[in-house]
């Protein structure tokens, strides 16, 4: 990928996401806090680095997107309000925004329905998993 | 404040999979002197807050309901833990956001709607102490239940982010704990009361709801929970189906509240006679 290509998708995420990464200082309270931080390969502070330092590639392909709860633990806890799961949430929708970015299909919906799955849960993963 | 009327958002769950929890609401409001009167052609909120600054569309069923309430004189009522975070955001927005507001009065032109965040959003469990205050629901208790332990499971969007629901101090919240007490039980605190069951992750990997939820119960028994309560039918769900060895009951925090007021027994078998007739 150029550079002038990764400087637009940063771009992007900055301003989708309204954060300011420069605000961090790295004290890793969000990730220490993060209630997915076993089943993320990137943890919240390290998307505010990597955002910062431009490298964005690695969580373009990261499942870390995906495993995000967005539960706002990190957006409460943080003590300088830098708020990195509207960080997690930029990237993700840079990757599902393109075209074949979705990440979950309605077809596969049906497998793991059961008879007690709340409407609230198909919607919400609707609204995260695919644009 | 008897008799106090307030535009209702029921939201898609509440109308299918948790119709439980709407009925049992409905019948403890009349109980304890106020009415939800429900949004005629409300949409479904998304289940989640749209957190991108650019998305305009994923807001417009949530201020459709607020200029509806605004324009009945009166006060929007959720349950559901997700349409209270949706709205209570967006309504945020409506008030704060210059480009939210903007976009979504332009796009709602059409319908003739320009709203700019008028609306008082509440929770029940606000209702409850706010309006009709604790001691008063505890006064209408018939049934209470005397020396039941009771889990209050918060979950993440009740709370969260704290300085825009302004329900209750995030990281030590006392409201669910008081409508334990006003039913005449004992509150039982666990550090994960307010910690995620996984929410949708499911569809992603079904390992991450199973080990939080397991985490969850194992924390509020450890404590000596014998039922745990929520008002969000997705936690509720995800701590139902992952139950592993768990011996506390999860219960909708209205399923408790129309039994200590004596009405459960009513709404039970209305349900039971509606679904018969199917």
């Amino acid at each position: 990928m150029l550079q002038s290509e990764l400087d637009l998708i940063r771009e992007e995420i900055l301003s989708v996401s309204g954060v300011n990464p420069l605000k961090c200082m790295q004290c890793g309270k969000c990730s220490g806090t993060c209630p997915s931080y076993g089943k993320m390969e990137y943890h919240p502070n390290q998307f505010v680095h990597m955002v910062e330092t431009g490298n964005v590639v690695p969580l373009l392909k990261s499942e870390s997107l995906y495993t995000c709860l967005s539960c706002f633990a990190c957006v409460e806890r943080c003590p300088r309000q830098v708020e990195p799961a509207k960080l997690v949430e930029a990237v993700r929708m840079v990757v599902e925004r393109q075209r074949n970015g979705q990440h979950l299909e309605a077809e596969k919906i049906p497998e793991y329905l059961d008879s007690d799955m709340p409407q609230q849960a198909v919607v919400s993963a609707f609204r995260k998993y695919r644009k | 404040m008897n008799n106090k009327t307030y535009a209702y958002f029921p939201g898609c769950t509440l109308r299918n999979k948790a119709l439980d929890l709407d009925r049992y609401a409905r019948a403890s409001a009349e109980a304890l002197g106020f009415y939800l009167r429900e949004i005629p052609d409300w949409q479904c909120c998304g289940g989640t807050y749209p957190l991108a600054k650019d998305e305009t569309a994923a807001k417009l069923s949530s201020v459709r309901a607020l200029a509806s309430a605004r324009d009945s004189g009166q006060d929007l009522v959720t349950i559901c833990s997700a349409c209270h975070n949706v709205i209570k955001q967006v309504n945020n927005d409506m008030q704060h956001d210059e480009n939210s507001m903007r976009k979504v009065n332009n796009y709602l032109k059409e319908d003739r709607i320009e709203y700019h965040g008028e609306t008082k959003v509440r929770h029940y469990l606000e209702v409850l102490r706010d309006v009709i205050g604790w001691n008063t629901v505890k006064a209408k208790v018939v049934k209470p239940f005397t020396g039941k332990k009771i889990g209050a499971y918060y979950g993440c969007l009740l709370l969260r982010p704290g300085n825009v629901m302004q329900m209750d101090d995030p990281e030590n919240p006392v409201i669910m704990e008081d409508f334990i007490r006003a039913i005449g039980a004992i509150p039982v605190i666990y550090a994960l009361r307010n910690e995620c069951c996984g929410a949708y992750t499911v569809f992603e990997d079904k390992e991450i709801p199973a080990e939080r939820s397991r985490e969850i119960l194992d924390n509020a028994e450890t404590n000596g929970a014998e039922l745990i309560v929520t008002a969000c039918p997705l936690c509720r769900y995800n701590l139902v189906k992952n139950r592993c060895g768990n011996d506390a009951e999860i219960f909708y925090f209205t399923e408790l509240l129309a039994e200590a007021l004596g009405v459960k027994e009513k709404v039970t078998a209305a349900m039971e006679a509606s679904y018969a007739s199917v």
